[in-house]
């Protein structure tokens, strides 16, 4: 199959919606003309569909995102880009008071077929305004989605089918990911939002990742493989509306459980997932208690070393594997007691 | 009066006196401890949203604020469906969800009342991108308040609108106060339209007391929007005469003040020049009148009737479902 990269993907899935859905689809953010967006996401785009469907804004996030809400409420699908997901603080009311919420306000009398588009995520050295995850902020609104994927084939896909729900869908893609390649068929497909996915089998634990997180717990698995250590891996790939099935017939097949998430472990997704795993009938399947392996409750760092060490590394998730496995959490927990 | 026909004037008046008994209405339901919630009434201003929306088209769209019987009301709002959400109800604008301060016909063109302050302004300006991108001829009116022309969404959506000469017309109801704030207090000029021409575009400010000057100014943005020439900026000064809120003590302002203010009365004044130039006569008041209070009734009526909304039903309206009908 065609191999191309998570960012090509990702442009796929514009251009063709945007080539099927003439009349309603379209592109708004900063410099994503000429410029191609700060990432090189659009680069090209301006030619095929010109300056009013790959619509330039001027930087008032707190205005273009309600732009977005109005339009999407006329029967646009609009697919507005965040330059950094950081930057989404500013359109924090349209999201939150509005895109979220009007349509239940106004007793379903309008749907909001809006995507907001936000690269996130650490790694590049972008330092503390330009790297975090902003998932757990946007965790507890009803009336959104909230996708993060994890690979090229996903990507597309999923961005297909966000673009084509008829609710507000924050989709955030990671900085990191978008040189990873992958496979993704020439022809069209969908993702559906809310599946999550069993990417590796195996039978000693059950990791939970999402976003790139999913690469370094495969990669872990290798690892571990290695030592006779068989991990299963479940990508959330929506963490709204989030689908835990596949990982309460995991639990209940490994009977041991690690949420690994980069963002701030506190508040995170690796917080739902547990409590959600714990009030399943999976609970009495748990040989240890089910852990977290989240980013550091602090800001992230410039220097690359203080960078790495706020974020799980595929050595890190090895290590708490091998603790969950291998039983010493019980003894740390014991000294703790 | 000019070109405006007489039975159009009699709707304005009919509209006005609507507004102002709808609201005297929700006072009295909310004394009687039968309204859940708050309301903001627009009592004193009700000229603005009937001369402006009066001066649209009934295709063309708005976008209303926390105080915003009056825009829904001149709209062509149901007074049923609407005394019906005031109460909670299911047969409400909103299914009971909303309340007062979320009232919205889709139907009708009014995209919704918004319960935070400035954040209607670029939902308008993302509709009205929208009709253009369509290639509509149809326009928005947003209405804002002073306190609103203070939030960053303002100015950005001006811009944008300017930038982009959307089919926009801003109508800043400047009602004197923000909450408890007066305008003398946070904006450093006399007029708030003075900010038009920071983005190139015409600023009026208007007696937002007279309905026919706010129709006359109106009807010529309205205008100048569906040509394509972009967005205006109009300012109605007008004045409240309740309090922000159910929470108000009025400790900001004078009584005095208000009776000031009470002597420029949009109603009383248009029914003076329309009988002095023989338009409306006591008669025909005496009708509108009545069929106000009629309206009234039957809308107090329906509501009061009218079933709380099934818990049962609680998380409806939340995401809408695949292939769903609007």
């Amino acid at each position: 199959m065609r191999v191309i990269t998570y960012k090509e993907a990702l442009r796929e899935a514009i251009i063709e919606k945007m080539r099927e859905d003439d009349e309603n689809v379209f592109m708004m953010g900063e410099d994503i003309g000429v410029y191609g967006g700060a990432f090189g996401l659009s680069l090209g785009m301006l030619e095929e569909f010109g300056p009013e469907r790959i619509l330039d804004t001027p930087m008032s996030e707190a205005s273009f995102v309600g732009v977005g809400v109005g339009a999407a409420i006329m029967g646009m699908r609009p697919i507005v880009e965040i330059m950094f997901s950081d930057f989404l603080t500013f359109g924090a009311d349209q999201i939150i008071n509005q895109a979220a919420k009007l349509r239940f306000m106004t007793g379903g009398q309008l749907k909001m077929p809006l995507v907001v588009r936000a690269p996130q995520g650490s790694g590049a050295g972008a330092a503390a305004q330009h790297s975090q995850n902003i998932e757990a902020w946007l965790l507890n609104i009803p009336g959104i989605k909230i996708v993060v994927p994890s690979n090229p084939y996903d990507a597309k896909g999923l961005l297909k089918s966000s673009i084509e729900d008829d609710n507000t869908v924050i989709f955030l893609e990671h900085k990191l990911l978008y040189s990873m390649k992958g496979e993704v068929p020439e022809e069209d497909y969908r993702v559906p939002l809310g599946k999550s996915k069993v990417v590796r089998s195996g039978k000693d634990a059950t990791i939970v990742a999402t976003s790139i997180m999913v690469k370094r717990s495969l990669e872990a698995a290798e690892i571990l493989g290695k030592e006779g250590i068989q991990v299963e891996i479940i990508d959330l790939r929506t963490l709204k509306p989030l689908d835990l099935s596949p990982v309460i017939e995991s639990v209940k097949k490994t009977h041991r459980l690690l949420v690994v998430y980069e963002g701030c472990i506190t508040g995170g997704i690796g917080g739902e997932v547990i409590s959600q795993v714990a009030e399943s009938e999976a609970f009495l399947y748990l040989d240890a208690p089910p852990f977290r392996l989240g980013g550091l409750d602090v800001p992230i760092a410039y220097n690359l070393n203080l960078e790495r060490k706020t974020t799980p590394q595929t050595e890190d998730i090895v290590s708490k594997v091998k603790e969950i496995v291998g039983g010493d959490w019980y003894a740390r927990i014991s000294r703790d007691a | 009066m000019g070109e405006i026909s007489r039975e159009c004037k009699l709707e304005m008046l009919y509209k006005m006196m609507l507004i102002r008994a709808f609201e005297k209405q929700a006072e009295k339901l909310f004394m009687k401890n039968l309204v859940h919630g708050t309301m903001h009434l627009s009592i004193g201003e009700e000229a603005v949203p009937v001369g402006s929306i009066f001066a649209a088209e009934k295709t063309d769209y708005i976008t209303s604020t926390h105080r915003g019987h009056g825009h829904m009301i001149a709209k062509g709002g149901d007074i049923r469906k609407m005394f019906a959400e005031f109460l909670g109800k299911e047969t409400g604008y909103c299914h009971g969800r909303g309340g007062s301060m979320h009232i919205a016909d889709f139907s009708l063109g009014n995209l919704g009342a918004n319960g935070v302050v400035g954040a209607g302004i670029p939902i308008a300006t993302g509709a009205a991108l929208a009709l253009k991108m369509k290639k509509r001829k149809d326009i928005v009116l947003t209405f804002f308040g002073d306190g609103a022309a203070n939030e960053g969404t303002f100015y950005e959506s001006l811009n944008m609108a300017a930038i982009w000469k959307l089919p926009e017309v801003f109508i800043c109801e400047n009602n004197m106060y923000a909450m408890s704030s007066p305008v003398s207090k946070f904006v450093p000029t006399q007029n708030i339209s003075d900010r038009a021409s920071a983005f190139g575009i015409p600023g009026i400010t208007v007696d937002g007391m007279d309905v026919i000057a706010i129709y006359e100014v109106v009807r010529e943005a309205v205008k100048r929007a569906r040509e394509g020439k972009g967005p205006t900026f109009i300012e109605a000064k007008t004045y409240r005469y309740r309090g922000h809120s159910k929470s108000d003590k009025n400790l900001y302002r004078t009584k005095v003040e208000i009776e000031e203010w009470k002597k420029k009365d949009p109603i009383i004044r248009f029914i003076k020049k329309a009988t002095e130039s023989g338009e409306i006569d006591d008669e025909k008041i005496e009708k509108i009148r009545k069929d106000v209070a009629k309206d009234i009734e039957e809308g107090v009526k329906f509501a009061l009737n009218s079933p709380e909304p099934s818990t049962d039903a609680l998380l409806e309206y939340v995401y809408a479902e695949e292939g769903e009908e609007q």
